[in-house]
């Protein structure tokens, strides 16, 4: 096996080995794990760079596994899509591994959950690397699969019941998936993203079978991705550790709903022929009623996590609005904010872990005057949160920015006054917080400190969110910088749209 | 040494072998038990001779004796009976294994001899080459497998046992009746002769159809599956193991035999009912097993349930259904033993195997709880496993067909699957600290649990081969509607 | 009709009686009886229809086949005779549990 074919493959092991040896480590050996699962996270990086730079030199890097006679591939394929959530994958998952490290000191079940964790990682590049529907509905499943135990890791019954109601969603979801799939397979002969789309290829395919087979697609995917009505698992899921979390809401599950949904449509549908078929333009106001929808209840929630759950439920439909609005603009701000929604959420996942774990702060009314405890911690929060509303020279903004001219483009005007609705909203459910803690008194005792002596919270769950913070502006004020996200997007794009 | 290997007759040893252990572990019984496991490595390795030598050199006919037929017994290896023999043997080693350690002196003198009986009766059926030998060698599984289910001794036990018995015979009689007519139309009951020498008449339908009731009567097809939750629950664990596993793939595989060989038309009249009658014990069997309290009784009627998926290659008819139906029966092969295993291990470990009360159990045993996630991995149909591997062709078969309504039941069945495995798998996330004394569980049982659960998942990614195994010989390359 | 005809359909009716007897009694005895009884009416129709036409040699083969009918069926009914003692012994009743009275 040369290094074309075995780089992938590599990749994914990366987080595949030391996972399953994490599983039989005894919980007490620390050292061995926590140097497993950073070995792996950086080793993990390290190749993805490789990726990157033999992408750009024009390698082909493509690994084909026989699943079954009659040319069924299990195939994994490094194409710029690909690379792009690899990137967002491999980057946030050292920055969460350091994170979890850190925020489960001490706790039970450690090498469980590591193992898991590592399975999950390796579940969401298996995701960003498929080359074609069968190998995305692999890893998809055993993303559902890894990712439950996770949910339920503390044990409680809440913890209990929200796994619960996780699986009857994904496995559900999943099987529409799966029905799709086999169809498509069935009427298509072939799977395989192309650009332009495998299905626009063909001569002679009943329209109305097409249409159902998109349906079937986008609601099984749609259940990760949180599209509205079938959302509403993630904020029960909110019980799960805050690095899980984190890790859910900016990288695993939802990114691969909506990384799935931007697949069937540009590289299995292709979006031209989507757009005559006529699907796009309900995609598009399913999105838009999502991103209203996650937005209005957001702002009913106190609990913290919860509230940032409704808003990744709005966040990420960004993504799918930017695919539904035909037109190469609106597809890179879409795409971008696939990178830019998970650095900024991930910060912001981070801080409620920080505000939980350290000052036992779950609620937005307990947060006042906070920014004076944990002032780098707020810091990080308010970046991520005015990015969330839009703020330039921030990244959400570049994205809203590029998603708001695309729809002008598109001649889709009414997207523009959504996205200006939401960011309204936003800065409704972001503002308040932020003014609370920055200027309001502080109560007399927060109900259940820990001291970290002089700094204001442990290492490990301080630097994880600077250092997005951090990437958050970097991709907005270097955004025109070349290898930034947006440039990634735009590359993309031409290769889908160009004639 | 190639040309040797390659000439001994494997097939005949296969039979001998097992039987020539179970005599010598009835004879010395104090060594039964490494006797008998020295037994299982032999048909392992016979098993490994003859796929070498059918690879290489086509389905293979032995004349035993020097007779042929049809007065003497032809012993008939392709690809089919191979496929099967190596689950056999593969499924068949991992439960020598736990029996090893799971039964105490008293019993194991008992089991030794019974099960490698069994295991002959089992590969002598797989091997023979006319309908008369099927039944003789079922009449064989049949009896060894009643005198293993009461082999428990209490009260539960012996009255499933009586009940298997007497279903079992029933079963077989109305084979027997079948051949008996099919005979007489066609003087012979060689399989390759009654497939060329076929024609339809009432008395050929009457013989099938007879032939198919008593043959779906073993296989519990709903709604004749009601004998086997009890006997699958009330047996030693070993024997859930290997009842679930290989005695109803046994009558289900000579139905397979029938159906695409001798009687093909068949297939195509009663498909639809043979479908409909394996949705419903998808449906009935899934719905039962979630309300059971104990966890046994929900793998017996898990095992019901997927039985059902097997019937539904019937209306679908292509090659690619019969495949995937036959993958499906691997991977439930080695899936359903590793289940049954790890609930023999829960109830070592903590005496009970009351579903509700997992919580204090479950925790302790994670090779454990890890061999019934994985096993029920494959079970749900989820990839990567080797039932993905065969849900997706029955799958596409249905769509090929134009028959969409099974692929609601398979899906269906896959929803009620995921539900009541992961029912049971919940227990190993709570909280709950262990509250009462706790017997050790021998390694052996722990690893052979998880062993064959990962070999039902390996079979997901390593699917091409076994199938590509089930093209030599008929029925599957060519004769059969694509 | 011809002796063979009639024998055949005799196999065919103790066959029949049987099923009935089988699922119709409780007592196991009875069911055991039940299924010595169809076996017998099987045997039955193998023997009659293996006298090809009256007047010559028979065919062979039913009776080997019959034979070993005998043989499985004298092994079956000494196991089925031995379980059914064991479950009165544990028991005290020789019915199934879905035919008591209870």
């Amino acid at each position: 096996m040369n290094w074309d074919s075995g780089l992938l493959l590599l990749i994914l092991a990366t987080s595949l080995v030391p996972g399953l040896v994490i599983f039989f480590l005894p919980e007490e050996r620390v050292a061995i794990r926590t140097t497993l699962n950073m070995g792996g996270a950086v080793v993990k990086l390290v190749l993805v760079g490789v990726l990157i730079w033999g992408v750009l030199h024009g390698h082909q890097y493509e690994t084909r596994l026989p699943l079954l006679p009659g040319g069924l591939d299990l195939v994994l394929h490094a194409d710029a899509e690909s690379v792009l959530f690899v990137t967002l994958s491999a980057v946030l998952w050292l920055v969460t591994t350091i994170y979890a490290i850190g925020y489960l000191e001490g706790s039970q079940h450690r090498s469980r959950f590591f193992g898991f964790f590592s399975l999950c990682v390796t579940a969401t590049v298996g995701v960003a690397l498929a080359g074609n529907m069968i190998t995305f509905l692999v890893f998809y499943e055993l993303l559902t699969l890894s990712t439950y135990p996770l949910i339920v890791h503390r044990g409680t019954e809440e913890a209990r019941q929200a796994g619960r109601v996780y699986l009857r969603y994904t496995i559900a979801g999943g099987a529409l998936l799966l029905v799709g799939t086999v169809w498509l397979y069935d009427v298509a002969g072939s799977f395989e993203f192309t650009h332009r789309g495998v299905v626009a290829g063909l001569d002679d395919a009943d329209r109305t079978v097409l249409t159902a087979i998109f349906v079937l697609l986008i609601a099984g995917l749609g259940v990760k991705a949180a599209l509205v009505p079938l959302h509403g698992w993630l904020p029960r899921a909110m019980v799960a550790p805050a690095p899980v979390s984190a890790l859910l809401h900016a990288v695993a599950v939802v990114k691969a709903g909506a990384f799935g949904i931007v697949r069937v449509v540009d590289d299995v549908y292709g979006v031209e022929f989507a757009a005559s078929l006529g699907v796009t333009g309900p995609l598009a106001v399913l999105a838009a009623t999502t991103i209203v929808y996650g937005s209005l209840r957001a702002l009913f929630q106190d609990n913290l996590k919860r509230r940032l759950a409704y808003s990744t439920v709005s966040q990420v439909s960004y993504i799918v609005l930017g695919v539904a609005v035909v037109g190469p603009i609106a597809t890179v701000g879409g795409l971008v904010h696939l990178v830019h929604q998970g650095l900024m959420k991930i910060t912001l996942f981070f801080c409620a872990g920080n505000l939980a774990e350290t000052l036992g702060v779950h609620n937005i009314s307990d947060m006042n005057g906070i920014g004076r405890r944990m002032p780098w911690t707020m810091a990080a929060f308010t970046i991520a949160a005015l990015g969330m509303i839009g703020v330039p020279p921030l990244a959400g903004f570049v994205s809203k920015w590029y998603l708001g001219l695309g729809a002008l483009d598109a001649g889709q005007d009414w997207v523009v006054f959504i996205l200006a609705g939401s960011s309204l909203l936003n800065a409704g459910y972001f503002l308040p917080v932020l003014y609370a803690t920055w200027f309001k008194a502080p109560p007399d005792a927060w109900p259940a400190e820990r001291s970290y002596g002089r700094r204001e919270t442990a290492w490990a769950l301080l630097a994880p969110p600077l250092v997005t913070a951090l990437l958050v502006v970097a991709a907005g004020l270097l955004a025109s910088a070349p290898f930034s996200p947006l440039q990634w997007a735009r590359f993309i794009t031409t290769q889908e749209y160009a004639p | 040494m190639e040309v040797a290997v390659e000439n001994m007759p494997w097939g005949v040893m296969v039979i001998l072998l097992p039987l020539a252990g179970a005599l010598v572990c009835f004879l010395w019984p104090r060594r039964s038990v490494p006797l008998g496991l020295l037994g299982a490595l032999g048909v392992v390795a016979c098993v490994t001779g003859l796929c070498w030598q059918v690879v290489e050199q086509g389905a293979q006919r032995y004349t035993v004796g020097g007779w042929g037929a049809p007065l003497g017994i032809d012993l008939y290896a392709d690809g089919l009976s191979l496929l099967m023999l190596m689950m056999t043997a593969v499924v068949g080693l991992g439960i020598s294994i736990y029996s090893s350690g799971y039964f105490e002196h008293k019993t194991a003198v008992v089991f030794w001899p019974l099960w490698l009986f069994l295991w002959t009766a089992l590969n002598a059926l797989l091997l023979s080459a006319d309908i008369f030998n099927l039944y003789v060698t079922l009449e064989l599984l049949g009896l060894s497998a009643v005198a293993l289910v009461a082999l428990a001794g209490g009260a539960d036990a012996l009255t499933a046992a009586m009940r298997y018995l007497l279903v079992g015979l029933l079963g077989s009689l109305c084979y027997l009746l079948g051949v008996a007519l099919l005979y007489h139309s066609f003087g012979s009951v060689d399989i390759a002769i009654l497939a060329e020498r076929m024609e339809l008449s009432p008395a050929v339908w009457a013989a099938v159809g007879l032939m198919s009731a008593g043959l779906l009567l073993k296989t519990a097809l709903f709604p004749l599956h009601f004998w086997l939750p009890p006997a699958h629950a009330s047996a030693p664990v070993p024997v859930s193991a290997l009842l679930s596993a290989l005695v109803v793939m046994a009558s289900f595989y000579i139905l397979l035999r029938l159906w695409l060989e001798v009687f093909p038309p068949g297939a195509a009249a009663a498909g639809q009912l043979l479908g409909l009658l394996g949705a419903t014990a998808v449906l009935w069997g899934g719905i039962q097993a979630l309300r059971q309290t104990r966890l046994k009784l929900l793998i017996a009627y898990s095992t019901v349930a997927q039985m059902g998926y097997l019937f539904l290659a019937f209306p679908l008819g292509t090659s690619f259904a019969w495949k995937g139906a036959l993958y499906l029966l691997l991977s439930h092969a080695m899936a359903k033993a590793a289940m049954f295993m790890a609930a023999g291990n829960i109830l070592r470990f903590g005496g009970h195997d009351r579903i509700a009360d997992l919580d204090r159990v479950a925790q302790r045993l994670p090779l454990t709880l890890a061999a019934f996630s994985l096993a029920g991995i494959s079970i749900m149909g989820l990839p990567p496993s080797g039932g993905f591997i065969g849900k997706w062709m029955l799958l596409d078969a249905a769509f090929y067909r134009g028959q969409w309504w099974w692929a609601l039941i398979l899906i269906m069945g896959g929803l009620l699957t995921a539900a009541y495995v992961f029912k049971v798998v919940g227990y190993a996330f709570t909280q709950a600290e262990v509250t009462h004394e706790a017997s050790r569980v021998p390694a052996g049982m722990e690893w052979t649990a998880l062993v064959l659960a990962l070999a039902a998942v390996l079979l997901g990614l390593f699917a091409p081969w076994p199938l590509a195994l089930l093209d030599i010989g008929f029925p599957f390359s060519g004769g059969c509607a694509e | 009709m011809n002796s063979i005809l009639l024998y055949a359909l005799a196999g065919v009716g103790l066959f029949t009686l049987g099923l009935y007897a089988l699922i119709v009694h409780a007592h196991l005895l009875r069911k055991i009886l039940a299924i010595n009884v169809m076996g017998s009416g099987v045997f039955l129709v193998l023997v009659s229809l293996g006298g090809r036409t009256p007047g010559a040699s028979p065919d062979p083969v039913p009776h080997a086949m019959v034979i070993t009918g005998i043989v499985v069926a004298v092994s079956a009914t000494a196991l089925a005779l031995a379980l059914m003692l064991r479950v009165q012994a544990k028991t005290g009743q020789t019915l199934l549990p879905e035919e008591r009275l209870e």
